[in-house]
């Protein structure tokens, strides 16, 4: 199917898509906004990270994978060609431990205040409370998940993603942030078992619920694991006159997981949790590497002597949004939160194999802001970069396929317009998989803005489908910035980009045409009751007008004029 | 399925020692310690008498020499004690301290999964402050929520050190049991949590004698598989381990001490007829309330009693209590100590074990050894510690008064031979400490306040100017009363 398309030349792949008419999914069988699948970046300055960077280069890249890095690759004759001048080209970035790509968990099952039945309540660890190791996150990918758009965005190309919560959780898969269907995503699955230690309920609530029951169910269920295995190669060997060994499938799953020598992951953030971690590596004995790790700075020649690998935790420590204003905390606290980002700094020294990871960071721009807090406390800006690289590569088992630029590796870059951690730096381009996507700004509102274009719309037109609705939910600051959603019956999409500028307003969203993604721009006049304006997608363009349903009578009136005159005037 | 000889191979050594590493292993030998030399000091040795004027000459972290006049060794560290008291480090026999993430799991009757030795917060500030209050030693125990709690290690207090170095070498770990109102649960329940059982003293006793059933049946099916594999035979599939019942068995074969909390003499007499019934021993029991009333059954057993010194009638179960109950069991020959339970309570253990002069006319080195000795043996360690001989561990308190005195202040506290709690240190300390937290405070601060401000334009959301909203000019009236809002909400209810 692929080779077919590839012949097809880009203009007439738009062609196809206007045919297949606007706004309506076409066929998903195109690669990414209908472009080609080979790619040259000329001239540019390469980090590959592997090894020393090389100006003035160029990267070849044939579906999907990077074929060429050299300072005079041949570049092929039906290649896209990306000029590199003054552009610096990275390995895509990775995210060492998240959970972008997963819906969110189902919310907790007995909800607060309902009594709890008689033996709902897990009574030890043979019940295996909040044990779900079974559980992968390749399974579960959901391509709705907003993040997949916003990390890839920000420079992230792969992630590795875990299902939250439990005690063991699931297993975490290797993902690229892109593709046309879930398993499209999946780079290697499993790579990691993350454990927790952290009770999840609180006292009474049934087992375990202290920090020392969890990690007696924990060596448990890793003995049962053992023994499991044991007791069903003899089972296996001669079933007669034996008891048969009871499945469980919490230690199969693990059993099996380890088989395929997935990483144990343990919590550990404070020294002392760190230091634990390390007893348990040993008492389980098992491939581990942990993660939180920012209290690193108090045991770095400790992790360094046991060779185990830590993700970092860019979530720095700091004062909790909303808290006692008067509560500071104590002098430990406030020092952990001071020394935190001197962690990954204190972890080079020692020679600890260390990878960064997103935490609690919400917003993905954050997520280079923390790892600068951490090269300013000292960490030199190459440690910093490998840490999103090459080195969670190696830490999951996957350094073979991604997390440098060279020769046969997955196409993972990310482009930007100078140094990757500087301020000022803008991302270009971002290619997962070989696959091109834009980095895009926000264009900023020239004037003032007339009016406020706050609330909700509703959104009238007339699709090649026929006449169709939909809502804006628009949200605009003093400066005439617009943010907000927009929800159609294919879904809702979120606003990259808009403002109103005196009556003009603009905005943009960026919605899934065929297998890609393309933006559709909404522009006209507010003339402070209603909107006026087009809907443009790749060169098409349909009017619409939009009004604002509310309580208030008056307004309820004049929307409703306007609802009619819509039917009446525009249904062409 | 099938995971191969691989799994098993990476599982074989696993846990070979999973249990008792984290209690017996993790403690590293530590490198020597200062030459010190305590002098001209009033040495409470508690167990031959007091010494005017004397010297204690540490090296290595052991008590060398005490004696009327040591000559200073090259190079050692002297402290002049002149009109102090140097008394053994303080043993605290219940302790709840430097615990991380509960000291009760609760949820179950019998939690002997859980391990106290395994969540061990070396970090805790009550280390310090219980070092500042003379005490070097504590028995760490798991709550009173269950009839049979989780494992309990004893520890020194080492603070400073990891967590790993903290538990007291060679001591034989303990389980927590608890008797009455506890672990029955009438003293409180949970909201939408159904009641667990036991929830009578009766059932207590048969939650008891169920968990020690079981691991009789468990050793056994050990021992017969022992014997089975060492009869040659082979494909056998051993027993499950169960981390729940083997710290049972273990009390089954004297490797690990009980200590079980109880107030009332029905239920001490109670534990004392199951544990004969199972072949094992009490070690200890914990407050013991009631200890008075059978004292000569305790002494009999060979149980140790830990009490409090005067402190009663928080609950029913505890309305029999008298102050006399150290005393009298003292007299009785049972071996007495003087407990906390409590971190601020273990601050001034001293003056506790001094209220039993008053109250039942023991001896000062009776009542010393009532935070000392006797709880050292109640440990099993009374080899080590507990009094102030050669060869001992050099764990010892320095007072400015006779410790057993309401003036009495903790000067400096020694453990293995290192000073931990210095108090003139201490207060000397305390200016550069405040003015880092406040440096560090007004840096945070900062970096908070530079935030929001960064984000300013884009953070006004512009919720007061709905399209329907006309700006109002708030009248004087209104802002008078402060009103402005209300009228507001008037007018827009008038719409």
């Amino acid at each position: 199917m692929r080779s077919v398309l590839e012949r097809i030349g880009f203009s007439s792949l738009i062609g196809l898509i206007a045919s297949a008419s606007l706004l309506v999914a076409a066929p998903s069988c195109f690669a990414q906004g209908g472009e080609p699948q080979y790619f040259a970046i000329r001239s540019a300055r390469v980090v590959p990270v592997s090894g020393p960077p090389m100006e003035d280069a160029t990267i070849v890249v044939a579906r999907g994978v990077i074929v060429a890095v050299a300072k005079d690759a041949t570049i092929p004759a039906d290649a896209w060609v990306i000029e590199g001048k003054g552009l610096t080209v990275y390995p895509g970035l990775l995210d060492a431990l998240t959970d972008v790509g997963l819906p969110p968990p189902p919310p907790p099952p007995a909800a607060e205040g309902t009594p709890r039945r008689i033996g709902e309540a897990p009574r030890g660890p043979e019940d295996r409370p909040n044990s779900t190791p079974w559980r992968s996150s390749a399974d579960e990918l959901s391509l709705s998940d907003k993040r997949i758009e916003t990390w890839r965005s920000a420079g992230f190309t792969t992630v590795v993603s875990a299902p939250k919560p439990g005690f063991f959780p699931g297993q975490a898969t290797v993902l690229d942030l892109a593709g046309e269907r879930p398993g499209d995503l999946v780079v290697k699955s499993p790579v990691a078992i993350p454990v927790s230690i952290r009770p999840i309920s609180g006292f009474g609530s049934g087992f375990p619920d202290s920090l020392m029951g969890v990690l007696g169910y924990e060596h448990q269920v890793w003995l049962d694991t053992e023994w499991l295995t044991k007791a069903e190669a003899a089972y296996e060997k001669n079933p007669k006159g034996i008891a048969r060994p009871r499945f469980d499938r919490t230690s199969a799953a693990l059993a099996d997981a380890l088989e395929d020598h997935a990483l144990v992951l343990l919590s550990g953030n404070t020294a002392l949790d760190i230091r634990r971690a390390l007893e348990l590596t040993d008492h389980w004995k098992v491939n581990a590497a942990i993660y939180g790790g920012q209290a690193g700075y108090e045991v770095a020649p400790e992790i360094g002597a046991k060779k185990v690998a830590v993700l970092v935790d860019l979530k720095w420590p700091e004062k909790e949004k909303d808290s006692d204003p008067e509560d500071f905390g104590s002098l430990r606290t406030l020092r952990f939160r001071d020394r935190a980002p001197s962690t990954p700094a204190a972890f080079a020294k020692a020679g600890v194999k260390f990878a960064f990871y997103s935490g609690a960071i919400t917003n993905p721009k954050d997520i280079l802001k923390a790892v600068k807090k951490s090269i300013d406390a000292g960490l030199a800006p190459d440690a910093a970069l490998r840490a999103l690289t090459l080195s969670p590569a190696e830490i999951y088992g996957v350094s073979d396929r991604l997390g440098s630029i060279e020769k046969g590796k997955i196409a993972n870059l990310v482009i930007t317009d100078g140094d990757l951690f500087n301020e000022k730096t803008k991302m270009k381009y971002v290619f997962v998989d070989g696959r091109r996507f834009e980095i895009r700004e926000i264009e900023r509102p020239k004037d003032p803005p007339k009016g406020d274009i706050t609330g909700k719309w509703r959104l009238s037109y007339t699709s090649p489908e026929g006449p169709e609705e939909s809502t804006a939910d628009l949200t605009m600051s003093s400066d005439g910035t617009i943010t907000g959603t927009l929800t159609s019956k294919r879904g809702t999409a979120t606003i990259l980009s808009g403002y109103l500028s005196t009556d003009r307003f603009n905005f943009i969203i960026n919605i899934p045409i065929g297998p890609s993604f393309a933006d559709v721009t909404f522009n006209g006049t507010f003339d402070g009751t209603s909107l006026k304006g087009s809907i443009s997608v790749q060169g098409f363009s349909i009017d619409f007008t939009g009004t604002k349903p509310t309580n208030s009578s008056s307004l309820g009136k004049l929307a409703g004029a306007y609802r009619g005159s819509y039917y009446e005037g525009d249904a062409r | 399925m099938s995971h191969g000889n691989r799994m098993c191979a990476r599982f074989s050594l696993a846990f070979a020692a999973l249990l008792f590493s984290s209690v017996f292993s993790i403690a590293a030998p530590r490198e020597a310690g200062p030459v010190i030399l305590i002098q001209n000091a009033t040495i409470l040795t508690v167990t031959h008498g007091t010494l005017e004027h004397g010297s204690i000459l540490i090296k290595d972290g052991k008590i060398a020499e005490v004696g009327p006049a040591i000559k200073a060794p090259k190079d050692a560290k002297v402290i002049d004690a002149a009109g102090q008291f140097v008394m053994p480090g303080i043993i605290d026999c219940h302790s709840h301290i430097a615990v991380e993430g509960g000291i009760n799991e609760g949820s179950i009757s019998v939690s002997s999964i859980a391990n106290i030795a395994e969540v061990l917060d070396s970090d805790d500030i009550n280390i310090y402050r219980d070092l500042a209050g003379g005490v070097t030693t504590a028995n760490i125990l798991h709550g009173s929520a269950n009839a049979i709690g989780g494992q309990t290690i004893v520890i020194k207090l080492r603070w400073g050190q990891p967590a790993s170095k903290l538990p007291f070498e060679g001591a034989l770990p303990g389980i927590k049991f608890a008797l009455g109102e506890n672990p029955k649960r009438s003293n409180f329940s949970l909201p939408g949590q159904p009641k667990r059982y036991p929830s009578t003293r009766m059932g207590v006793e048969e939650t008891i004698r169920g968990a020690f059933t079981e691991g009789r049946d468990y050793k056994n099916s050990w021992d017969t598989y022992n014997k089975r594999v060492a009869a040659g035979e082979k494909n056998l599939i051993p027993p499950r381990r169960d981390l729940r019942l083997e710290p049972l068995v273990e009390v089954l074969e004297g490797k690990r001490y009980v200590h079980s909390h109880c107030y009332r003499e029905d239920e001490i007499l109670m534990l004392l007829r199951v544990a004969k019934e199972f072949g094992f021993k009490v070690r200890t029991f914990q407050h013991v309330l009631e200890g008075y009333k059978v004292a000569d059954e305790l002494a009999a057993a060979g149980v140790g009693a830990s009490t409090f010194s005067d402190w009663w009638a928080y609950k029913v179960e505890a309305y029999e209590a008298i102050p006399y109950n150290a005393a009298v069991m003292t007299r009785r020959g049972v071996v007495v100590s003087i407990n906390s339970d409590d971190a601020e309570e273990a601050t001034h253990l001293n003056q506790e074990a001094a209220k039993t002069i008053k109250y039942g006319g023991l001896t000062h080195d009776e009542a010393l050894k009532l935070v000392t000795l006797n709880a050292a043996i109640q440990l099993g360690i009374d080899k080590r510690v507990g009094s102030i001989d050669v060869g001992k561990d050099a764990d010892l308190v320095i007072y400015n008064h006779d410790p057993l005195s309401a003036y009495a202040v903790a000067q400096k506290t020694i453990v293995d031979g290192r000073v931990l709690f210095d108090r003139d240190k201490d207060i000397a300390e305390r200016a550069a400490l405040e003015k880092e937290k406040k440096d560090l405070l007004e840096k945070q601060k900062k970096a908070a306040e530079k935030k929001p401000d960064e984000k300013k334009p884009d953070e006004k959301k512009p919720e007061t100017k709905k399209p329907d909203d006309k700006p109002k000019p708030p009248s004087d009236a209104a802002r008078r009363d402060g009103g402005e809002e209300m009228v507001d909400s008037l007018a827009g209810g008038a719409q």
